[in-house]
């Protein structure tokens, strides 16, 4: 198989890493760094659950080639331990199972880095990318519109 | 490699030339596997022979890698003979229609399991209570309606995933997502003969079951896979598609069902059909047709009551048991039944709930005499459903020309089937610092059990509840065995087990305290982490001076690690009678009653939901956020499940829909208003009373909004799910 060494930074560490041109960004995550907060859910962009951050917007990482992510700045759920999303999340029960959850709070988190001041379609149309089965999504509406409040 | 086909012979399958990739460790082929199944042995791991079901597994390649994998997979060539498919549970038992199993006389099966040899009828279990004669003498009105469920799918968010390993000293390790550990490590001794000491299953936090996981397909071919490739370990991940389609799916059912009542509307016969469509194998689903079959008539008291539920064999993927184990399904058909004959008495139909609701001293269908403990109160949750919805404002109100705003109503009732000896087991061992480890078997799927079980502990103990530290991961060789992590039993038989531990740990406390304080144990009591005489409280120890034995000034010792161990198994269940389905099924029945409100629209047929009401007996409700939470994510799958959740089939019995995108769950801007109130009355035999509430949630919500929307068409709803397409089908249908 053809590949190569490429070169990522992820939540602030450097990694040399052999991939196949072929390889997506989720699986090279997952498999070649310890980082499994991206989680695979359905490969095709429709779940949400391996959502990452790179360059500060949220992007489904089984979607995204790895060698597309070379060089970029890439945050996964680990590179969020003990934020406010993260906090509000646990104190609103915003999860069940927790499958999810990597995913909601990076596109959570970068919807209140990137629109503080979001309304209510803006939001319905940001967590509508993501699919939890658990929850009924009220605890998540909560954890999140908590964190906006005190971001306004 | 997945079937093609829906029903079709396999002419020959060639794994040569995948075997020259290289990479490639093995093919596993179905050739020479013994058959496999929970209750009958029908099912081949790997398909031989035929292929029953579109997604059927047909071969297994194992490589290095996936890439790997997945081109050795392209080079297996298998020839099929197509066979005419079936489609529907009611095609499947006619005359004539092509048969899935050929075999279904001959199967090795379990006590209590019923085929109809040279039928699609893997089993049939029976209810005969009273006399339907009787019931039809007394009685001046009668309904009589048909329904059909499609077959659709759990969709938790993690796929399934399986890893096998084989020791050289014969050790199988198995590392598997599943509500059922304990039931790999049974089942791999009952297909391969492995003995139960070397089996060895590891659960880690689960990613959601609903059910799903709690059948028992993937470990298998992992196992399989490894012993192919010499032992290495093997790990198998479903796809989306494959986890949709392969894995056991959420079950079809169609159902016949006939009441008679008084003009006054008190029910007296119910005579019912349910074909429970087991699609391509029997596994969970002859539990399934059992369970219909036990609680067939929703929480109502019927004098006389004849089910026959069936079950039947489709080319479609096969069920695993799905949140409310057959009872949605079951509640759909009959809560539609009695708002049809609410309608035909012209009686308000919660008011005919309220009339016949099952009270304390009377019987179920399987003649089993319920008292307060056993039942619960359903009239105080009708009640409260009643002011809760605003049921004076009508069902029917019209907003404009075009839309109106429409409510639907519909009770439950769920009992859990599980085997008469199905046992749990906890141990708390105590840290040198005074702190305890919690071990269970229950497996942590989401719902959070395992928090309220150190709940349970705390309080038994007196402890701060952040002194009890949870151990999440299951091994089946270290960890106590909780039969199934399924059928809201976790609270009552893991909390049973938890708080008996946690008594036995508190004896052995207080019998180190009793020599050191030199006081009766009968004396000393415990709280906050100490061992003290009751009459002077200060006089005490810390658990951390006992916890790991007593060493008094000299260095003598007493004592050792506190290991406190506790059990529970169900009492007196017993197995239903075979001709008349007498007996104790299971340990109680929860009650509820839900609602929907919904504004639709008349024009296009589509319908917003407004909100959605649950009030169950939940009996006691120890954490209120935790409780919430399972209900309100129980009533947002069931408006999923009743709204627009099914396996799409082509006429060829392929799965048109095997994607998210295509088989969509609900999404965050599609999400309603939930009200949950909880009704307390104690089920005497659980942890401070608390009854059941993973599944109740979602019981009757596809019966609500069918009976919604039946208001609002003025035409009798009689299938799932309702999209307004499905709507205008039926509208059109009337032109």
């Amino acid at each position: 198989m053809t590949g190569r060494a490429a070169h990522f930074h992820i939540n602030g560490e450097e990694y040399n890493i052999y991939i196949r041109n072929a390889d997506t960004l989720l699986y090279v995550i997952r498999g070649k760094t310890g980082f499994t907060g991206a989680k695979p859910g359905c490969l095709n962009g429709d779940c949400g659950a391996c959502t990452v951050i790179v360059n500060g917007w949220p992007v489904k990482s089984c979607l995204m080639l790895a060698v597309e992510a070379e060089g970029e700045e890439i945050i996964t759920a680990e590179g969020l331990h003990g934020s406010e999303i993260q906090k509000a999340f646990v104190k609103y029960f915003a999860f069940q199972c927790g499958y999810c959850t990597p995913g909601y709070i990076m596109n959570c988190q970068t919807l209140i880095t990137q629109y503080p001041e979001a309304d209510r379609n803006k939001i319905k149309e940001w967590l509508d990318s993501n699919i939890c089965r658990c929850t009924s999504y009220e605890e998540i509406e909560q954890a999140l519109y908590s964190v906006l409040r005190q971001h306004r | 490699m997945l079937s093609k086909f829906a029903h079709a012979e396999i002419d020959s399958i060639s794994t040569d030339r995948a075997m020259k990739i290289p990479g490639v460790r093995g093919v596993l082929t179905g050739e020479g596997l013994p058959l496999t199944g929970e209750e009958m042995k029908d099912r081949p791991p790997v398909a031989w022979g035929k292929v029953r079901y579109h997604g059927e597994v047909t071969a297994v390649v194992i490589a290095d890698d996936p890439v790997t994998a997945a081109k050795a997979a392209n080079l297996v060539e298998i020839n099929y003979k197509p066979l005419p498919v079936v489609q529907t549970p009611s095609e499947a038992v006619k005359e004539n229609a092509p048969l899935v199993h050929e075999n279904t006389g001959i199967y090795e099966k379990d006590e209590g399991v019923n085929p109809i040899p040279g039928t699609n009828i893997a089993s049939h279990t029976k209810i005969r209570k009273g006399s339907i004669q009787r019931g039809r003498e007394e009685s001046e009105v009668t309904i009589e309606e048909s329904f059909f469920i499609p077959p659709s799918d759990h969709a938790a968010m993690e796929t399934r995933s399986a890893a096998a390993e084989v020791k050289p000293d014969g050790k199988v390790i198995i590392t598997t997502s599943s509500q059922a550990p304990f039931m790999v490590k049974k089942l791999m001794n009952s297909y391969f003969g492995i003995e139960l000491g070397k089996v060895v299953v590891h659960t880690p936090l689960v990613g959601g079951g609903y059910g799903g996981k709690a059948s028992v397909q993937q470990e298998i071919l992992a196992y399989l896979a490894s012993m192919k490739a010499g032992g290495r370990p093997v790990k198998i991940v479903y796809p989306r598609e494959a986890d949709l389609i392969t894995a056991p799916c959420h079950m079809g059912m169609e159902a016949t069902i006939k009441l008679w009542a008084t003009r006054d509307g008190k029910l007296k016969a119910a005579e019912i059909q349910y074909l429970v469509e087991a699609g391509a194998y029997s596994d969970k689903a002859i539990h399934l047709t059992r369970a219909a079959a036990i609680d067939c008539t929703g929480p109502y008291f019927i004098e006389n009551v004849w089910c026959d539920s069936y079950c039947v064999y489709t080319n479609h993927p096969y069920p695993a048991p799905y949140r409310g184990f057959s009872h949605s399904e079951v509640h759909f058909c009959f809560e539609r039944a009695m708002d049809i004959l609410a309608g035909k008495l012209n009686m308000d139909p919660l008011e005919l709930r309220f009339r016949n609701a099952i009270r304390p001293g009377q019987t179920t269908p399987t003649q089993y005499k319920v008292n307060r403990s056993t039942v619960g109160d359903l009239p105080e949750c009708i009640r409260r459903l009643k002011k809760l919805i605003r049921w004076e404002e009508g069902a029917v109100v019209r907003i404009n020309e075009r839309q109106l705003k429409v409510k639907g109503i519909s009770c439950l009732w769920k009992n859990s089937t599980i085997p008469p000896d199905s046992t749990s087991g906890a141990i708390i061992t105590f840290n040198e610092d005074g702190t305890a480890n919690l071990i269970s078997g229950v497996v942590e799927i989401g719902t959070g059990t395992k928090t309220v079980l150190a709940q349970i502990v705390a309080e038994t103990l007196k402890m701060d509840i952040n002194n009890i530290f949870v151990r999440m991961e299951i091994d089946t060789q270290t960890t106590p065995e909780h039969w199934k992590t399924v059928a809201s039993r976790g609270t009552l038989m893991g909390g049973r087990a938890a708080m008996a531990a946690a008594e036995d740990a508190a004896r052995q406390l207080k019998a180190i305290a009793s020599c050191v304080l030199r006081a009766r144990i009968e004396d000393l009591d415990i709280a906050d982490s100490r061992v003290f005489i009751r009459e002077e409280p200060d006089k005490g120890l810390h658990f951390k001076d006992i916890a790991y034995g007593y060493t008094f000034p000299n260095g003598n010792s007493i004592g050792g690690q506190i290991i406190g161990r506790g059990n529970y198994i169900l009492r007196n269940l017993t197995h239903i009678d075979k001709e008349t389905g007498k007996g104790k099924p299971g340990p109680e029945w929860a009650v509820g009653a839900q609602g929907v409100e919904i504004q639709f629209d008349c024009r296009d047929y589509t319908y917003k939901l407004i909100r959605a009401i649950s009030v169950l007996d939940a009996g006691k409700v120890l954490n209120w956020k935790a409780a919430r939470g399972q209900v309100t994510g129980a009533m947002s799958m069931g408006l999923a499940f009743a709204g627009r959740e099914a396996f799409i089939f082509d006429k060829e019995g392929r799965i048109m829909n095997p994607q998210l995108r295509t088989y969509r769950p609900l999404h965050f801007s599609e999400k309603t208003e939930y009200i949950v109130d909880f009704v307390e009355t104690p089920h005497v035999d659980a942890p401070f009373g608390a009854r059941g509430l993973g599944e109740q949630g979602l019981i009757s919500l596809p019966a609500a909004l069918g009976n919604a929307i039946s208001a609002a068409i003025e035409l009798q709803v009689t299938s799932l799910p309702l999209t307004p397409e499905t709507i205008w089908r039926m509208k059109e249908a009337e032109r």
